[in-house]
């Protein structure tokens, strides 16, 4: 039985806008997404019967149980990385364990630790620095400190490899920048940049410049998934999940999985791309529009790579000047402004995914009639294809 | 009724945008409940939602008459349980309110060994220190 | 460029420390003695970095330490504009060198300017005392 084949789909997003300083606590902040992603989808609250989030993230499913007045939760789960809780979501409806599941992401990075019901932002930097003894053991000693440093290591050796100027590698934040500033949602930009600002963005860690880390941001999401047949009875066409997968590899390491035989290419995403593709039953140039994880921009092109939308290593010259990437062209990218428009916030990459599906995007694309979003560039990824019914 | 053990710091209420009223108001020396005005609901603990009607605009904070019950209590007798703060033994009591809600909190002057389920007690305040103000329970007449 | 510390911030430790993992302890303990060591699979000879309990191809928990030649090549490399922690100075590179073995590990260079640094540049370990108690493996560009 294919589990994640055409059995389950979004049908409720709710999104409480981006904030550098949302002003709330998460606690309430959780609150108002999935109230706002119930009504989006016109169900009632005592229906929702699952709760799923990333282990990082706050609040706990009892609060937002609490908060929102909600009855017996049959499921609840957290995963780790990217979107990946959206598996748990899937895989509790498909299998029959819950008819809605609510996958909530809320974190306020961007604006501290104050406004959380508790200290997980600092509960989420010690594990990040501290609690990851490889890294702790081998890199910090010799001032290898912070993500942009780790895949600055990977990205150098893929500029090596392939002869990829820099020059090159600003075409993603461009457009990205030019999709920002046409979504109102989008905090960051107002205008768009142009390559020239990309070039003199300040090197942080050479090679990265500042221009290809996404922001932190301070956001909420909630993502509602139920069964194709429960669809039917709600307030919009449902975005049908084709199909959906995480994918791990061997010797991964957080954006630093410099122990593998090459460290240009992203094993973790070609798994993803691969049993996407074959439980969908299409292939990359299906693909109408492409939701990528742009953490750190120059991850990109090698996620383009993996994911069979060009041959390896060309994947920065497929972005170059930008038209392939933008509406209108071959593969229109992160059409909502990315996380660099939008602040680094995985699941918003699946709310624009299903927003090009219902037809309701900032930036929409003509006939997005399947539509790709993926996770985890640099370590454990995930994804999923929607499409229209 | 609770004393402290002097040199260790008794652990802080977390207060946060959720809960300031209700600290606020405590450090007046009052007390007040989170109320929705739409389902006439009082809610305890401090929370960002009605849970009953989902609406955060109806939330309000209405005086409490301080007046309840004990509905149920602890006492702590040994230390392998207990906060190094508070010399032994102390009792912790789960209060309900007129309103219904219930709170928890120590008592004042009342030996652990004569709590009882229904004993009739009211809210008094306590200044800790210059920022931290805290409750307990007395004897009240039923 | 050697990398330059502030003598009055501590530089962050290895986490041979930490009590939860020791696997690492006898490359540390090597270092303490101008020694490069690295695990090794007693039953299927792979190299294992960074170290761990058990091997990843044959899932043997038999493992030596031996010692590596302490010759490679430079793999890849970042240059830190901005310090991201108080006891570097920047800007200083953070190396990955590929060594002979073909494992690869984090280090700094030793009198090598950033803009020196290339891609395959050959190589050799040295050890630097960079505090009273601690030493770390650097590389040096061989002769």
């Amino acid at each position: 039985m294919e589990l994640y084949k055409e059995k389950t789909a979004i049908v409720g997003i709710g999104v409480v806008p981006f904030s550098t300083d949302i002003g709330r606590t998460e606690w309430y902040t959780a609150c108002q997404a999935v109230k706002l992603a119930v009504d989006d989808a016109g169900l009632d609250m005592k229906r929702v019967d699952g709760l799923v989030k990333n282990v990082d993230d706050g609040p706990d499913q009892m609060y937002v149980q609490k908060g929102l007045g909600m009855d017996n939760l049959t499921y609840t789960a957290e995963s780790h990385w990217g979107t990946s809780p959206m598996m748990n979501a899937i895989t509790a409806v498909a299998s029959g364990s819950v008819n809605y599941a609510v996958y909530y992401q809320t974190a306020h990075r961007a604006s501290g630790p104050e406004k959380s019901i508790s200290d997980f932002r600092v509960a989420r930097e010690m594990r990040e620095d501290l609690l990851d003894l490889i890294r702790a053991d081998f890199y910090t000693p010799f001032g290898l400190i912070g993500q942009p440093g780790y895949v600055g290591m990977t990205i150098r050796r893929y500029m090596h490899e392939f002869n990829v100027t820099p020059e090159q590698m600003g075409w993603v934040p461009v457009v990205c920048s030019e999709n920002a500033a046409r979504n109102t949602e989008a905090v960051f930009f107002d205008k768009s940049i142009t390559i020239q600002d990309y070039i003199n963005s300040k090197v942080v860690v050479d090679p990265i410049r500042e221009l290809d880390c996404a922001p932190k941001v301070d956001g909420s999401i909630a993502i509602i998934v139920t069964t194709l047949e429960n669809a039917k009875s709600l307030r919009h066409p449902p975005a049908i999940i084709m199909a959906a997968t995480q994918g791990t590899s061997s010797e991964g390491q957080f954006f630093t999985s410099y122990m593998r035989d090459t460290i240009t290419e992203l094993p973790e995403m070609q798994f993803v791309a691969d049993e996407l593709y074959r439980v969908a039953g299409i292939g990359a140039k299906d693909v109408k529009v492409a939701q990528l994880d742009d953490s750190f921009a120059p991850l990109v092109p090698m996620q383009l790579e993996a994911l069979g939308f060009c041959d390896r290593g060309e994947g920065a010259a497929f972005c170059e000047g930008g038209d392939r990437i933008r509406n209108g062209g071959q593969l229109p990218l992160n059409t909502a402004g990315g996380a660099l428009g939008q602040g680094r916030f995985d699941s918003a990459r699946i709310v624009e995914a299903v927003r090009q599906v219902r037809g309701t995007s900032a930036n929409q694309v003509k006939d997005a009639d399947m539509v790709l979003s993926v996770s985890g560039a640099g370590g454990p990824a995930d994804g999923l294809i929607l499409r229209r019914q | 009724m609770v004393e402290y053990v002097k040199g260790i710091p008794i652990m802080r209420p977390y207060i946060d945008q959720d809960n300031q009223a209700y600290w606020d108001a405590v450090k007046q020396h009052k007390l007040v409940l989170q109320h929705c005005h739409a389902c006439d609901l009082y809610l305890h603990p401090p929370r960002p939602m009605c849970p009953s009607c989902n609406a955060q605009d109806t939330l309000e904070w209405k005086p409490s008459s301080g007046k309840g019950q004990i509905y149920s209590f602890v006492n702590f007798t040994t230390d392998r349980m207990a906060y190094p703060a508070f010399k032994l033994p102390y009792a912790v009591v789960l209060v309900e309110l007129e309103e219904g809600v219930r709170l928890t909190g120590n008592t004042h002057q009342i030996h652990p060994d004569d709590i009882y389920v229904g004993m009739p007690v009211e809210i008094m305040f306590e200044d800790m220190d210059d920022d931290m103000t805290l409750y307990r329970f007395k004897k009240r007449d039923g | 460029m050697t990398v330059e510390y502030n003598a009055e911030q501590k530089i962050p430790y290895p986490a041979l420390w930490h009590v939860l993992y020791r696997s690492s302890t006898p490359f540390w303990d090597g270092v303490k003695e101008d020694k490069l060591l690295l695990q090794k699979c007693k039953s299927c000879g792979s190299f294992l970095n960074p170290p761990r309990p058990m091997c990843p191809k044959c899932q043997s928990m038999e493992q030596e330490w031996v010692p590596a030649t302490g010759k490679g090549k430079l793999y890849s490399w970042v240059t830190y504009q901005e310090s991201p922690h108080p006891a570097f100075k920047a800007p200083y590179s953070a190396v990955l060198i590929e060594l002979e073995e073909g494992v690869r590990i984090v280090s700094n260079m030793v009198k090598v300017k950033p803009e020196e640094l290339q891609i395959g540049m050959p190589v050799q370990v040295t050890f630097e005392k960079v505090a009273e108690d601690l030493i770390l493996p650097k590389f040096e560009t061989m002769s």
